[in-house]
């Protein structure tokens, strides 16, 4: 297990190492630079700012300094907010989205799966139908038009909870962020668990440990519930791909501090090292989770763990 | 209804129907069976498939499918177990009342370590502590000569060999001393070697415990080597009961005497086609009108086609479902 | 041909979410087309004597105002219109790239089809949206880009099902005899492949819209989408989102009629993929 973990890893490096390769030769092969939106700034100054910013010297050389401040942590300066270097800007917003979107991510995952197990043991009812009909709703509507209306519900007209702002360890202004960020990851995760949990209840196995006189929660606690997570492991990097996207919108309207404003703000003002270092981070992250997902098939499938 | 002696049957199985509900209309798998099995007996049943034999204790063991309606009575030691709610029926199904299944590759749990999947009978059944069960799954292994029980313990299913399946699947069903374990199909889908293998570890046991035993395949060789009396089904109906004996020397059937027949060699007899018998068996779906057989039986008479034959004794120990039973 | 689609037919007008969801549609289609003449303002009359009015009769402000005194009811029907627009080309141009994609691959087989799937896979894997952000912050803003992106978005399982499809449809013998008479490669695709994969492709077009819709919608929010004075809904809601507790209906207006779009397209191409898959394994 320890072996197959390596190996995943291993394959994980070199794609983010292209990744930022890629993103690093793109960014500088695009036209215009990033101080192209000031006012047309004499000479003299602009050969100065370049000077400071390194941007006068050959592609590898700043390629080769890039990779090596990475590999420091160090991301560069933010071309456009003159005094935060980009890893001090990341440092401030990212604790703030992770805990949105891990909180978001464990919220739908738990309840998407009871849920779906909860539907499936009741195929077919009353109880099946309907929550599989809030299902279709909570995938069509998007993060950014629910969180709007819950704030409205809840915040404005019933004033549960606060609808924007944030406060260091405040549990309540997250509350609708969150509800807003899992409800379409949760109701697709609902969604894939009853459908595995349905195709698995008619294996053989099941019939084996129902015949063996095991009460019902053991067989599917036991028996039916790894394999009939497999789709839900399939889902999860999708799943975070949503979570992260969603991010962006709602932590604009929420007023979360977190880190996701710097990417849209960063590519409409062309602030070269920002961008970057969002979409590395990012990238790192979905990669991450591709390993997770990767790891908990192994753990799901035994045969996995020897097939490679 | 047969007694034997005044003991109780460890399984009484009365006017048994089973009817699926699909999208066509109702389908009988089951029409009407009536069977005991006493304790300590082992009991063939035998017919093609479509005949019901694997329907009637699948509805015992409450496990039929969702669309699937049992009705009649099915006693168990005396107690009645046929709609039997499914708590009350968990503490029968595994320890008193078991059952193998036909295909080991994909009746045991692949993400479980085999271990597991014997301890945990204990542990449900007996209250064992995981480790004390664990140990007395080691002991079963040993007992259906499995080699290297310890490391098999630890090993997952997609490790082991089909035969090596099929014993811990025979182990599984021991492991609470069952009154009795029904074995459906167990060999056929088994390489021919290994088959005889599993054969002998059932024949061990047969003799070793206090337990009956019924023992479904469409293989008569299967059977013959086995049992001690045998049922023929066709088209969801019993259609000849009687000792095991009589059945393979003089059977008065005559959709049993043409099984005979068929089959040039007992040992090797397969029932899934049967290429000497002209037409086809009756489905599940179909309607009956007289004798289910008599399409296909070479001594239908017109009687046979309007007038279903009932289950009656032709003499001691031997019932027929026939009008013109083949006399001894 | 027309005898394919009688038993799907029937099968969807049985089902009831689905018919519901169709009838939702027309009639939101059908706003979006005609209302915005049936209003005596347009997109950008400022009516400064009702600003952030509510909605009511008296003052033909049926949805209200916003911020600037711009009548609600025409921008939300022309944000519609555009998001539609916009959805609908999209999605023409992911459908075309998908099946043409799709159907070389699995007409061809072999290690080139392998390699188009491992190229789609790769893509899958990555979240659209920073590919746009990227892209802005590389090229700029520009329309262009924008009905690129979007139409990136649809084509990937697309051509995934078109290649399925195929790769089953190439081992048929009519496709043996169009080889044997001569034909070639692409009039093979163009005339036997494509008209056999339609039913799939008309199923998943008809929940691209909505992804499409979607994802303008979510880029428009951002304010990497449609430009002013032209608005989609996606602007509408952004703009809505920060008049949330003094007027919510600039709010409610443009996001209703956006999730009811959304929910009753995704209800309607569901029952479609029903009707037509139960076709398939029947």
């Amino acid at each position: 297990m320890t072996r197959y973990f390596l190996m995943r890893l291993g394959g994980a490096i070199p794609t983010l190492f292209v990744i930022v390769t890629l993103t690093f030769f793109l960014i500088r092969a695009a036209p215009g630079g990033p101080f192209d939106r000031e006012q047309s700034l004499p000479p003299q100054i602009m050969a100065n700012l370049q000077n400071a910013y390194g941007l006068d010297q050959p592609i590898w050389v700043q390629y080769a300094r890039y990779v090596r401040a990475l590999g420091h942590g160090d991301f560069g300066p933010s071309f456009k907010y003159k005094d935060f270097t980009v890893t001090e800007l990341i440092g401030q917003g990212l604790p703030v989205t992770l805990e949105l979107g891990t909180v978001a991510l464990s919220l739908a995952l738990a309840l998407g799966i009871s849920i779906g197990i909860f539907a499936a043991l009741r195929h077919n009812s009353p109880a099946d139908y309907a929550t599989m009909s809030l299902a279709v709703v909570g995938i069509a509507i998007p993060s950014f038009v629910a969180l709007p209306f819950l704030g409205l519900v809840f915040g404005i007209y019933l004033h549960w909870l606060p609808v924007a702002g944030w406060e260091p360890d405040s549990i309540r202004h997250l509350v609708l962020p969150v509800v807003a960020l899992a409800l379409p990851p949760l109701a697709y995760i609902a969604r894939l668990t009853r459908a595995g949990m349905l195709e698995v209840l008619h294996s053989r196995f099941i019939r084996t440990a129902i015949a063996k006189g095991l009460p019902l929660h053991t067989v599917i606690a036991r028996h039916a519930l790894r394999p009939a997570l497999v789709p839900v492991v399939g889902y999860l990097a999708p799943a975070v791909a949503s979570i992260m996207t969603g991010s962006l919108v709602v932590e604009s309207i929420a007023g979360l501090p977190g880190v996701g404003r710097y990417l849209v703000q960063g590519a409409l003002n062309r602030d070269y090292t920002l961008v970057m270092g969002m979409v590395i981070i990012y990238s790192a992250v979905l990669i991450g989770m591709g390993l997770v997902a990767d790891l908990l098939y192994a753990w799901l499938d035994p045969r996995v763990r020897f097939a490679r | 209804m047969m007694q034997h002696g005044i003991s109780v049957p460890t399984l009484g199985v009365e006017n048994l129907q089973v009817t699926y509900a699909v999208a066509g209309g109702p389908v009988s798998a089951v029409r009407d069976v009536s069977l005991t099995v006493a304790p300590r007996e082992c009991l063939g049943i035998v017919g093609e498939s479509g005949s019901g034999k694997t329907q009637v204790f699948m509805a015992a063991m409450g496990l039929l499918a969702v669309n699937g309606r049992a009705s009649g009575s099915v006693r168990f030691d005396g107690r009645e177990i046929l709609g039997l709610a499914p708590e009350a029926l968990n503490r029968i199904r595994g320890s008193e009342l078991t059952m193998i299944f036909q295909d080991p590759m994909s009746s045991l749990t692949p993400h479980l370590k085999i271990g597991v999947q014997l301890a945990e009978v204990l542990v449900t059944h007996r209250g064992f502590s995981w480790r004390d069960a664990m140990h007395a799954a080691g002991l079963i292994l040993e007992r259906v000569r499995v080699p290297e029980p310890q490391r098999r313990l630890q090993q997952y299913p997609y490790e082991l060999s089909g035969g090596m399946r099929q014993r811990v699947m025979i182990g599984m069903s021991l492991l609470c001393e069952p009154k009795l374990l029904i074995a459906d199909e167990p060999t056929s889908a088994l390489d021919v070697t290994v088959q005889s293998q599993i054969m002998d570890v059932l024949r061990e046991l047969r003799f070793e415990a206090a337990m009956a035993m019924i023992l479904i395949s469409h293989d008569l060789g299967v059977v013959a080597g086995l049992a001690d009396r045998i049922i023929v089904m066709y088209a969801g109906r019993v259609v000849e009961d009687a000792p095991a004996s009589e059945v393979l020397q003089r059977a008065h059937h005559p959709y049993t005497a043409l099984l005979l027949e068929c089959v040039p060699n007992l040992r090797d007899a397969r029932l899934e086609r049967m290429p000497c018998l002209p037409g086809q068996a009756l489905g599940a779906g179909m309607q009956e009108l007289g004798c289910a057989f008599a399409p296909r039986c070479p001594r239908a008479t017109e009687l046979c086609r309007l007038e279903r034959p009932p289950l009656r004794a032709v003499h001691q120990s031997v019932q027929v479902a026939c009008h013109h039973p083949l006399s001894p | 041909m027309s005898g394919l689609w009688r038993e799907p037919g029937r099968r969807l007008r049985a089902n009831t979410g689905a018919v519901i969801a169709l009838g939702i549609v027309v009639i939101l289609v059908s706003m979006a087309l005609v209302g915005p003449w049936l209003s005596p303002y347009d997109i950008e009359a400022l009516d400064w004597s009702h600003v952030a009015a509510w909605p009511g009769m008296a003052h033909a402000h049926w949805f209200g105002t916003d911020r600037l005194g711009r009548d609600l009811f025409v921008r939300t029907l022309d944000g519609a219109r555009v998001s539609l627009a916009v959805g609908l080309v999209a999605s023409a141009v992911s459908l075309s790239v998908g099946v043409s994609y799709g159907a070389v691959a699995g007409y061809l087989g072999g290690r080139t089809d392998r390699l188009m799937m491992r190229i789609i896979e790769i893509l899958s894997g990555l979240p659209l949206i920073f590919f746009v952000i990227f892209l802005t912050v590389i090229l700029g803003r520009s329309e262009t880009l924008l009905f690129v992106s979007i139409g990136a978005v649809g084509w990937l399982t697309m051509a995934r099902i078109v290649r399925g499809r195929t790769l089953s449809i190439r081992q048929q013998e009519f496709i043996e005899a169009a080889v044997a008479s001569g034909a070639s490669t692409a009039r093979i695709i163009v005339k036997h492949v494509v008209p056999n994969v339609l039913g799939p492709v008309i199923v998943y077009a008809t929940l691209t819209v909505p992804q499409i819709i979607l994802f303008e919608s979510f880029l428009s929010f951002l304010g990497l989408g449609i430009q002013e004075p032209r608005a989609s809904l996606g602007t509408l809601i952004a703009q809505g989102a920060g008049e949330m507790e003094a007027a919510p209906w600039i709010l409610l207006v443009p996001g209703g009629f956006l999730a009811l779009l959304l929910l009753s397209l995704n209800i309607l191409g569901d029952g479609l993929r029903d009707a037509l898959d139960a076709k398939e394994s029947g």
